[in-house]
């Protein structure tokens, strides 16, 4: 019997399976697998029971090697005991896999399915991880739809506690596990009807007991570790049966039925296609129209893969069948064949009987790919040519080794009974939210089936998102993008021109645009592709001024409730006053439990939308009079920008053929620059008369937007009019002219620098030397001075100003610029200070996070260079080998400058013994030095280009390492303090020149605020729900303890003459060093644009002391512990409960919130007496 | 021995010294610690309708900032369930003094919408408060709203709340009328059963370093008591309702002199703030010292002893006053001295 129906996830209904089944559940947080572990440790949290009663133990650890080494502890020992994972989360857990398969151990993993990186790195779907873990002994299970992923997760628990083979339940992710569809639940008597008691019992049995001892985990030798390995071989033999049996149950018990290989499609086919996870739901309902339109053809949905039945398999195939294309989510470069297809190979080989069907392999859907019917078809009419082609791709244009196949995109098979509807939205004006409102209204509140996918954006400001909805009287098996849509909300009017946001509308749909002009004025200012869409596909078009009625009822940006009640409106998927009472009851649902204030205001704004929408008429010879679009990039970039850069940014990457690409995943530095984003409503605007030319601004701007410059009162003679300027306020450059110039299209208008401004007018306070102003009306003339301002000399860093104070440091050149982190970002201002000091000699090792992302998530990257060509090295290796990653580099570095000044002596007297000694005796402790070297390695180099022997070639190649460089390595908390603290520490010990960054934000922000070692007591955050329990590491304490190790704990909001001197001490450091800098995040809960006030109360609460540890000072006999903030004079409440992260608790557990904070004020109070102790200053 | 004991808002209480809303009544524990040191009633903290609405939407704003925006953190939050943003913690400490202490609870309200006071009163009463003190505070910094208005905006409040609560109302304002005394007779008319005066509001500071203007909170002194003394003093005996003199009550004399002007009980905070709950039972003392010392009896003996209505000179209160003070202000002869 079906269920109750509920509107979820692919990773609700895993956790949902997973927490109901399980004791003890082992997490750490990886994309797209978190809300697995998050809804755990949410509902574990909440107290809710699992199957017997019990609250399960939710634990996060440190990493996923952390989480498995942690689940085989609980197993051994008699558990029921569960993780999640995806990607390297899962590489991180392949070396307990094979123990746990080798000891024969009931559990089962889920898996949201993901590329692993290779030339880079991504978020996204395919089967890369589980593929890299198949040599576990692990039995995979791969679910292809929602509704399979709480069945198989089901079926793979009560089968392993069978089989005793470990299990990975493995579904697509993102495809699956962030899909929403409406699918029936799982209860817990469908449960416990498939479980067997005894089994369980079973297991406990086998557990580790000091009560009835014995081990497990030996060492053996040759004479029997082989003979042993082969025992376990009948478990493997007997799982597929015992899977089936189960599977079999499971269709008594609830009425689905599923199989090992399960077959679709014309009994006597003679074209078959074979593949696992959310492509086989594409492969079905393509399989379905193509027979209804008189083909022959069949599929096979591999749901056992591991371990694979050939049997199964043979038997699973009709005996007409004479072509097979076997299609893999993977790539294994250099094999004979991905592994699906490597399996079907062989099981024919084994198994059929008669004449061998020919089989050819594919690949498709890599980091989720779209793949779609019109895919499916092109691999069907491969299969019917004489030749089909073997090792092929589908799904992309390769013009290198000519591996793809063609399609044709226009092929269409969706059911016209089936409302699509694409949503164009801002992550800010919450559109997905609306619609994950409207999904569930239309699954929950109706007989109609719904399906929900959305699309981000890689930025974490001005992104985009596009949601995917259908709405249909059948459950609805299309995993894919929709490409005809019926309903298009158009949620910017801003997109029209950037995107082609009409492409998708099939002829006659209805378009939803947000638009200040009303129906009356909307046509005229309409761009020339969009007119021509409206007039060519019949579109009929309909106008709200959502922002205005948001703002009259007080949703302020969002927009998100009036859009929603407008698609009701119009779409006419509910009557329109069920609707609206529908949206309210969803609205009280949603948004209830934030309090009434939040409900009312959502619901006069659903009672205002009405009287705003209209339609617009359009005659059918309405003229096409619009502006074209303008181009992507300015016609003045780079080649490889126009041609690939550009793409991406339009939207259009997926038509970029390989030939585009670098192979080996290199990328052009300084790209931002051209991606003109126009994000934000209001930016800066500089009043020179106020100015006091402090730097403040330029320091802090987390994009790089706001620069300084000092030049010649003569280069402003071919200035654009309106081109501010003062004359500097330096002693040093008198008669110089200073400007301040905002770029005001790469601006996200987060304010920060208005906040950090200390200058005001003196006749009106509110008016300071920095304002926020529209940026419309500012734009054309600011484009104009920003220019201008670009042509003008940058200040050298090896001039004679010092630069260890701001208002110096402002002058320098960023090498970090226009990322698209938060608006407000608490981290970048440290990226762009490191760049200004050293950025033109600098490695960076990134850690995986939220600076790795908006450091180098395609298609542009911040990382820049100067009009030398000189700027940051950057790369990313992974999350946690970063410290190792960057000291390989300091490792090189050393070497092959050992080695230069090897072979400079060796060669010096044939290059000239005084350059050879000033190059081998260079003073290159300032950057004056470093100019000076960098001038004579460059006459180096010329006198050896015009040499010959080998050896001058060899030093050629490798004399800039004869100029001073510094290795940077850089991550956040969650690298520093968990996954890479072994990493951090060792390269810490080691005495080696490098110097770590840790950009504390105190969560790990990336993946959406979970608790790390660096959260601190009291705050709320995922996987703490109730609040963290524990103290902060003090990470710099422990750093200090090697007294070899220079430390500093800087907070530039609270003193930005600190951190300057933290950042220049560090890098004069012949030893490693390690920085940790105080990182506002929008997962604080707070105002951005107060990020640095808030620093300062950090600050001056005591929680975040400043200090500096210089082993240097030791060595002098002095004390090398500097503290250099005061002692705390504002409570912790008084910081902390600016906080969602604290004030949420106290919101929701006042009690408990309160002895925490009791806590933590007792901890700051500990803290500062042992610095102040250090210090020498007393308590 | 003599008799301190007095009624306000029909309540009986033990004597006339009562701690006013503010920080030592917002928890249960401090509200013991009152009960010990002797309070014979308490009026809570205000319950803050505007303060409700801002937290609610402040948490909604940054539970939706930055959320369905980027692939990787759908959310920064962990989703937990339900939030304490509307009255309910307030409830449960009404329900809890009430269950834990023997004193009078009188909770206290300010409001924003008419459906604000009115829903909230009603939870008030349900939950058990003795009686109802409404803290009306309005800054009338409009330049198109009258007095009239203003005025009336408070009547109808009252009223609102009248219609749905049968518990005791109080209500306290700020002196800022052009007629106090019609005023509190409309105030009583529409249904109040006590008027407490007056209402000290946060006055902002200017930082001139930083050219910011700042809050800030000081503590009352014995200066300010004059205010609400003598408007005690004229409307004692002219409005049927209980009368309490907030601010600036420290010292015994102080309580006396509110005594003196007609007042049921006098009301306190900062003098608790600054010495703590025990201050209270060394205040009775000396009450109880000074009226033995004075041959008082009853604290109703000595109530509004000093009223306009009961002194030789009522006119002492109106314009007279003003005169009286300038006539005894005496110059320096010097300066009264012919310039030569």
């Amino acid at each position: 019997m079906p269920g109750e129906f509920v509107t979820i996830d692919g990773n609700e209904a895993a956790a949902y399976v997973a927490y109901k089944t399980s004791e003890v559940i082992a997490i750490y947080p990886i994309t797209p697998s978190s809300p697995m572990a998050e809804l755990c440790d949410q509902w574990s949290t909440q107290r809710m029971c699992n199957l017997w009663g019990s609250v399960p133990l939710v634990q996060e650890m440190q990493s996923e090697g952390g989480a498995a080494g942690a689940i085989h502890g609980a197993l051994q020992s008699g558990a029921l005991a569960t993780t999640f994972t995806s990607s390297q989360g899962l590489l991180l857990m392949i070396p307990n896999m094979f123990k746990i398969a080798g000891e024969l151990t009931s559990t089962v993993f889920h898996i949201a399915a993901r590329s692993i990186a290779t030339h880079a790195l991504s978020i996204f779907g395919d089967h890369s991880d589980v593929m890299a873990a198949r040599a576990t002994g692990w039995a995979m299970l791969f679910a292809g739809s929602v509704q399979e992923v709480m069945d198989f997760a089901l079926i793979a628990f009560a089968s392993t506690l069978e089989a005793r083979v470990p299990f990975l339940h493995v579904f697509d992710g993102f495809r699956t596990s962030h899909e929403i569809q409406k699918i029936s639940q799982l209860s817990d008597d469908d449960m416990r009807a498939l479980i067997d008691e005894e089994l369980i019992h079973a297991h406990r049995r086998r557990a580790l007991s000091p009560d009835r001892p014995f081990i497990r985990g030996t060492a053996q030798n040759p004479d029997t570790f082989f003979q042993h390995r082969e025992a376990a071989n009948p478990f493997y033999l007997a799982t597929p049966t015992i899977v089936q049996n189960v599977m079999d149950r499971f269709a008594q018990q609830v009425g689905r039925q599923y199989h090992l290989f399960d077959y679709v499609g014309a009994s006597d086919a003679e074209r078959v296609i074979i593949s696992m996870g959310s492509s086989t739901e594409t492969v079905e309902e393509t399989v379905n129209w193509l027979n209804a339109h008189g083909e022959r053809v069949g599929a096979i949905k591999v749901r056992l893969y591991r371990p694979f039945s050939a049997h199964h398999l043979v038997a699973a195939l009709p005996k007409t069948v004479e072509r097979i294309a076997v299609l893999d989510r993977c790539k294994e470069p250099g094999s004979a064949g991905e592994p699906l297809y490597l399996d079907v190979v062989a099981a024919l080989n084994e198994q059929w009987e008669g004449k061998l069907p020919r089989v050819i392999g594919g690949r498709y859907g890599l980091s989720s790919k779209e793949f779609t019917p019109a895919m499916v078809k092109a691999i069907f009419d491969e299969l019917a040519k004489p030749q089909p082609k073997n090792h092929f791709t589908v799904g992309i244009h390769d013009d290198v080794t000519f591996t793809s196949l063609d399609y044709d995109p226009s092929f269409d098979i969706e059911p016209r009974d089936v409302v699509r509807a694409v949503f164009w939205g801002l992550g800010s004006d919450g559109t997905v939210g609306a619609n994950k409102n409207s999904i569930k209204i239309i699954g929950e509140e109706t007989s109609n089936y719904a399906q929900g996918y959305f699309v981000y954006d890689s930025k974490k400001s001005g992104a985009r998102t596009v949601s995917h909805l259908r709405f249909g009287p059948r459950p609805i098996r299309s995993p894919y993008l929709i490409s005809k849509a019926t309903f298009i909300g158009v949620h910017q009017f801003g997109f029209l021109e950037r995107y082609d946001v009409l492409e998708q509308a099939e002829p006659g749909a209805v378009v939803l645009l947000n638009s200040p002009y009303g129906p009356d004025e909307v046509w005229e200012h309409l761009p020339k592709p969009v007119q021509e869409h409206i007039v060519n596909k019949h579109l009929q078009l309909y106008v709200i001024d959502a922002y205005k009625v948001a703002a009259a009822t007080g949703m302020g940006n969002r927009i998100n409730t009036v859009m929603q009640t407008c698609f009701f409106a119009i779409s006419g998927v509910l009557p329109r006053e069920e609707a609206i009472a529908k949206i309210k009851e969803a609205i009280r649902k949603t948004y209830g439990k934030r309090g009434e204030a939040v409900v009312r205001k959502n619901f006069e704004a659903v009672d205002a939308t009405l009287a705003h929408l209209y339609r617009v008429e359009i005659p059918q010879d309405a003229p096409i009079n619009g502006m074209p679009l303008p181009p992507v990039v300015p016609p003045e970039a780079p080649e490889f920008v126009q041609k690939v850069t550009a793409m991406m940014i339009a939207g259009k990457g997926d038509l970029l053929p390989v030939s585009a690409f670098p192979p080996d995943g290199t990328y052009p530095s300084g790209t931002t620059q051209w991606e003109k984003r126009n994000i934000a409503q209001e930016v800066p605007v500089w009043e020179p008369d106020l100015c006091i030319q402090c730097g403040k601004c330029v320091m802090a701007c987390p994009h790089a937007v706001i620069r300084a410059k000092v030049y010649e009162p003569g280069l402003l003679a071919n200035a654009p009019e309106g081109f501010k300027s003062a004359d500097a306020r330096w002693k040093e450059l008198h008669g110089l002219k200073y400007t301040l110039q905002v770029s005001v299209e790469d601006c996200t208008g987060c304010a920060l620098c208005v906040e950090v401004c200390p200058a005001k007018d003196k006749s009106q306070a509110g008016r300071k030397a920095i304002n926020m102003a529209p940026q419309l009306p500012l734009r054309a003339k600011e484009i104009a001075n920003w220019a201008f301002f670009e042509r003008l000399p940058e200040y050298p860093n090896f001039n004679h100003l010092a630069f260890n104070n701001v208002k110096n440091v402002q002058l320098l050149e960023p090498l970090f610029e226009f990322s698209g982190a938060c608006a407000g970002c608490g981290e970048t201002p440290y990226l762009s200070l490191l760049t200004r000091l050293f950025g033109d000699r600098i490695y960076v090792a990134n850690a995986t996070g939220c600076s790795s992302i908006y450091g180098g998530n395609l298609p542009t990257t911040p990382w820049s260079f100067n009009r030398e060509g000189r700027g940051p090295a950057w790369s990313n290796s992974l999350f946690e080998d970063n410290a190792e990653f960057g000291f390989g580099m300091r490792l090189t570095l050393d070497a092959l400058a050992e080695k230069a000044r090897n072979l400079l002596r060796a060669l010096s007297s044939l290059i000239g013994r005084p350059l050879c000694e000033a190059i081998l005796n260079a003073d290159q402790s300032t950057e004056a030095g470093v100019h000076a070297q960098r001038e004579r390695v460059a006459e180096l180099k010329a006198r050896l280009q015009t040499m010959e022997m080998p050896e001058a070639r060899q030093l050629l190649e490798i004399a800039d390492t004869l100029v001073r460089k510094s290795v940077w390595i850089i991550g956040g908390d969650g690298w520093a303090y968990d996954i890479g603290y072994g990493g951090l520490d060792h390269v810490l010990a080691s005495g080696r020149n490098v110097k770590l960054l840790v950009l504390d934000t105190e969560v790990y922000s990336n993946t959406g605020g979970q608790s790390s070692k660096a959260t601190p007591l009291g705050a709320v955050a995922k996987f703490a729900a109730g609040g963290k329990h524990q103290r902060k590491k003090d990470l710099g304490l422990m750093a200090m303890a090697y007294g070899h190790v220079y430390v500093a704990q800087v907070a530039m909001g609270a003193n930005d003459a600190q951190t300057i001197k933290a950042f220049l001490e560090a890098e004069s450091y012949d030893g490693p060093a390690l920085i940790i800098a105080y990182s506002h995040c929008i997962a604080h809960g707070i105002d951005m644009a107060k990020g640095f006030q808030q620093q300062k109360l950090a600050v001056e609460s005591g929680y975040w002391p400043l200090y500096r540890y210089d082993p240097r000072l030791a060595r002098e006999g002095k004390n090398p512990f500097q503290l250099d903030s005061g002692a705390p004079k504002v409570p912790f409440k008084e910081y902390a409960y600016n906080e969602t992260r604290y004030r949420m608790l106290a919101q929701t557990d006042p009690e408990l919130a309160e002895a925490l904070m009791r806590q933590a004020q007792e901890a700051v109070n500990a803290r500062w007496k042992q610095y102040a102790a250090l210090a020498g200053k007393g308590a | 021995m003599v008799d301190l004991s007095t009624t306000y808002l029909g309540l009986q209480l033990a004597h006339p010294i009562v701690p006013s809303a503010g920080p030592l009544t917002s928890r249960l524990d401090r509200i013991k610690r009152l009960e010990d040191a002797g309070a014979p009633a308490v009026v809570l903290v205000s319950l803050f309708e505007e303060q409700i609405e801002h937290e609610s939407l402040l948490l909604d704003h940054y539970l939706s900032y930055g959320a369905e925006t980027y692939a990787e953190a759908l959310s920064y939050f962990p989703d937990l369930g339900s939030y304490n943003l509307g009255p309910e913690e307030y409830l449960k400490l009404i329900q809890r003094a009430k269950a834990e202490t023997s004193i009078p609870i009188i909770a206290s309200l300010n409001g924003v919408s008419s459906g604000g006071w009115t829903e909230y009163a009603r939870q008030i009463e349900q939950a058990g408060a003795d009686a109802l003190e409404l803290n009306i505070y309005y800054v009338a910094a409009d330049i198109h709203v009258t007095g009239a208005e203003v005025e009336q905006r408070y009547i109808d409040v009252l009223k609102q709340v009248r219609q749905v609560v049968s518990i005791p109302l109080a209500v306290k304002v700020g002196p800022f009328f052009s007629a106090m005394a019609n005023m509190a007779k409309r105030l009583v008319e529409a249904g109040a059963n006590g008027l407490v005066l007056f209402n000290r509001f946060y006055q902002p500071d200017f930082d001139i370093e930083a050219l910011e203007v700042v809050p800030h909170l000081v503590l009352s002194t014995s200066d300010e008591l004059r205010l609400p003394l003598r408007w005690i003093a004229i409307l004692y005996g002219r409005v049927k309702a209980a009368l309490a003199l907030s601010t600036g009550v420290h010292t015994h004399e102080d309580v006396i002199k509110g005594i003196m002007a007609g007042a049921s009980v006098t009301m306190l905070t900062s003098e608790l703030l600054r010495h703590g709950p025990g201050r209270i039972s060394q205040l009775v003392r000396d009450l109880s010292e000074w009226m033995e010392q004075h041959e008082y009896g009853a604290v109703a003996q000595m109530r509004g002893c000093l009223s306009q209505r009961s002194v030789a000179n009522p006119d002492a209160f109106e314009r007279a006053n003003y005169a009286k003070v300038l006539q005894s202000w005496r110059a320096e002869p010097s300066a009264l001295a012919p310039k030569s």
